[in-house]
């Protein structure tokens, strides 16, 4: 064989897929194939949920027949149970693709009078397999045996036999197991179950119930070992994965308005980066929703569709107070571009609102998303948590390409930008929104903290909110002052008359040299006539003096010539 | 080792109680064997002529263990008098099958 060949032989863990969402992204392609998993966890913690979807699933999404072993709820209560996530257990029964037998186990009910085995198990486990031609095993919970008989040796020897039975026959099976003081399980199964064993835990917090899913061991496999939020909705089980375990997802060039067409301006003329996450911070009454709203106004105008997630107002609470700001999203709600999601924090844990957005999202596809604002999760969660919820909600929101924006309350003690040092990590563009106080009044101040890969401008610009909209104008800086507001209106119009002084001050000076240049040009005439005078006189003069000389030599010679005649 | 439903009476008597002892056994393995030795003497010794034993074979009919929920074996089932109750072991240990037949009380 070549060498080529030996590798391929060497082939990975055969895995044996769960359906249950993210289960299968977590353990990296789901449980192993023919060996045992145990599930292990407190009373509540979804132990028999996971056991029954795991089969459940296997037969509606893989077609591999199941059986499922109860010691503690009838197949009724079993069927009932999930009826409500829509699993219809009956029908399965009915096609013959499951099968479910309650084992009843009741101490007081049975005596022991010498050396027993569990063939009588066996064989009903072996009846109900070869009936449906089962793939899938779920025995829950096998600790009952414990509970119920009382000869351990017996027990233990039987369950290492029932587990060689298992992976003889290639079956992949899930055990159940109550969790025990010390350790893992109550009666230490898992000893003979140790090739995955996964851990539900189900905890309160600050009076908010979260679950957790944990995957203590998976031989043979490469597996998340972090503690993912999970959660029981109407679908059934969910686990959390943080969505790109690698920092890569595909970015484009493109460009959306920010709704503001000089707040646009101030980002390279073109708005944010679509896909991209954006930070808007700022203190209470600072305009945060109002740009927000800007936002979702003018990509809905574009015919894309907006969630809009707010923790703090309802929707119409906010469409009504955007009216009055010019922007009405009414119409973009009544054509079904904008969806609105107002709950209080308090109402569920943080993993639920994650998975909520999460299903929401999905189905819906918007181009944009608000969260309005992400600190009142705080009362959920700590700043840790939400740190990490908003990673995986950023994440999500990023690999489909979807802008988000995110508001954040800062209170007026701390400098603005400190308090974000948490989040503002994960944001690609950061507004602030400031107030500031000068002569009795308040005035807004926006101005982009950061933009990444953009030139964006570092100018501040005063941020009003009209009736006609949002209007960002330049502030007026000054010396050792920066004025806005009704300070700035007066010394715009300082400036104005001033420059209007200067104006006609300049008009008058040139008037002035005008009138100069014309005096000057007359006298300049002037004597330029006198100049041809005398320039004419002159030749006059050379003239009649060489006429008068002569003349005056003539006359001599006629003298002389008459003096001679004789 | 008889077959299922051959009665294994003696004298046919009208009693007041009537025992209707099931034996759930997995093949004819020596316990099995043991088991139903065990229960004969048994019930000759103090049920004589008021009992009928049935012997169910798990491998020959897998089904039928649900019905008494069985789950080990070999388990002895006493059906009649009411209530029922379920003995399982090679039945090797006599006092706690009387106790558990209620042919004695416990201590």
């Amino acid at each position: 064989m070549t060498a080529k060949q030996v590798t391929r032989k060497i082939s990975s863990l055969d895995k044996c897929r769960t359906g249950i969402s993210g289960l299968d992204e977590v353990t990296e392609g789901g449980l192993p194939r023919g060996r045992p998993t145990l599930i292990c966890g407190g009373a509540g913690s979804g132990k028999t949920l996971l056991a029954m979807e795991f089969i459940i699933r296997g037969i509606t999404e893989f077609h591999e027949p199941g059986v499922f072993m109860a010691f503690e709820e009838t197949a009724e209560d079993l069927a009932r149970n999930v009826a409500s996530l829509g699993f219809d257990v009956h029908a399965l029964i009915a096609k013959k693709k499951m099968a479910i037998d309650y084992v009843h186990i009741e101490r007081s009910e049975i005596e022991e009078t010498g050396e027993y085995d569990l063939e009588g198990l066996f064989v009903r486990l072996n009846l109900m397999i070869e009936q449906v031609g089962a793939k899938r095993v779920v025995i829950d919970t096998v600790e009952a045996l414990f509970g119920g008989l009382s000869n351990e040796g017996i027990l233990r020897a039987e369950l290492r036999r029932m587990f060689r039975w298992f992976k003889q026959k290639g079956l992949t099976v899930v055990i159940t197991g109550e969790q025990g003081e010390k350790t893992l399980t109550r009666y230490g199964i898992e000893e003979y179950v140790s090739d995955c064993v996964i851990f539900l835990d189900h905890r309160v917090h600050n009076q908010i119930s979260t679950r957790r899913l944990r995957i203590v061991k998976y031989r043979g496999s490469k597996h998340g070992t972090n503690e993912y939020p999970t959660l029981i909705d109407e679908h059934g089980l969910s686990v959390l994965p943080i969505s790109s375990i690698g920092l890569n997802y595909a970015v484009t060039n493109e460009r959306v308005s920010t709704g503001v067409p000089r707040l646009d301006a101030m980002m390279d003329g073109k708005g944010y980066y679509r896909g991209s996450s954006v930070l808007i911070s700022g203190t209470a009454g600072s305009g945060k929703t109002s740009l927000a709203a800007a936002f979702v106004d003018s990509l809905c105008r574009k015919g894309r569709r907006c969630m809009y997630f707010s923790f703090e107002e309802s929707p119409d609470q906010l469409m009504r107070n955007m009216r009055s700001i010019g922007i009405d999203l009414r119409p973009w709600s009544a054509k079904g571009l904008l969806e609105f999601h107002s709950l209080r924090p308090q109402l569920y844990g943080l993993e639920m609102h994650l998975a909520t957005m999460h299903k929401l999202i999905r189905n819906f596809n918007p181009a944009g998303v608000v969260v309005d604002p992400v600190t009142n999760l705080t009362s959920v969660g700590d700043s840790d948590e939400i740190k990490a919820m908003l990673v995986r909600v950023i994440d999500y929101l990023k690999i489909r390409g979807i802008t988000s924006v995110y508001t954040s309350l800062t209170d007026g003690g701390s400098a603005a930008e400190q308090s974000e040092v948490g989040i503002s990590s994960l944001m690609d563009t950061w507004l602030l929104v400031r107030m500031l106080e000068s002569g009795n009044e308040r005035n807004r101040l926006l101005y982009v903290l950061k933009s990444r890969g953009m030139g964006h401008s570092n100018q501040m610009r005063e941020f009003r909110l009209t009736d006609k909209g949002i209007q960002l104008t330049d502030v007026y800086v000054g010396p050792g002052q920066v004025l806005t507001g009704s300070a700035r209106l007066v010394q715009e119009a300082r400036d104005r008359a001033q420059i209007e002084v200067d104006r006609q001050s300049a008009e008058r000076k040139q008037r002035e040299l005008e009138l100069e240049r014309e005096n000057l040009r007359s006298q300049a005439e002037s004597i330029a006539k006198r100049l041809a005078g005398i320039g004419a006189d002159i030749q006059l003069l050379q003239k009649y003096d060489t006429a008068q000389l002569q003349a005056a030599i003539q006359e001599r010679r006629g003298l002389a010539r008459a003096r001679k005649a004789d | 080792m008889p077959s299922m439903g051959k009665r294994l009476t003696t004298q046919p008597e009208m009693t007041a109680e009537f025992w209707e002892l099931r034996l759930y056994v997995a093949g004819h393995t020596p316990r099995a064997l043991t088991a139903f030795v065990n229960l004969k003497k048994l019930c000759e010794e103090h049920l004589k002529g008021k009992y009928h034993i049935e012997v169910v074979d798990l491998l020959e009919n897998p089904q039928l263990a649900k019905g008494d929920q069985i789950l080990a074996v070999p388990t002895l089932v006493r059906k009649l008098p009411e209530p029922m109750r379920k003995i399982i072991g090679d039945l090797s240990n006599t006092e706690r099958v009387l106790v558990g037949l209620d042919l004695r009380s416990r201590r």
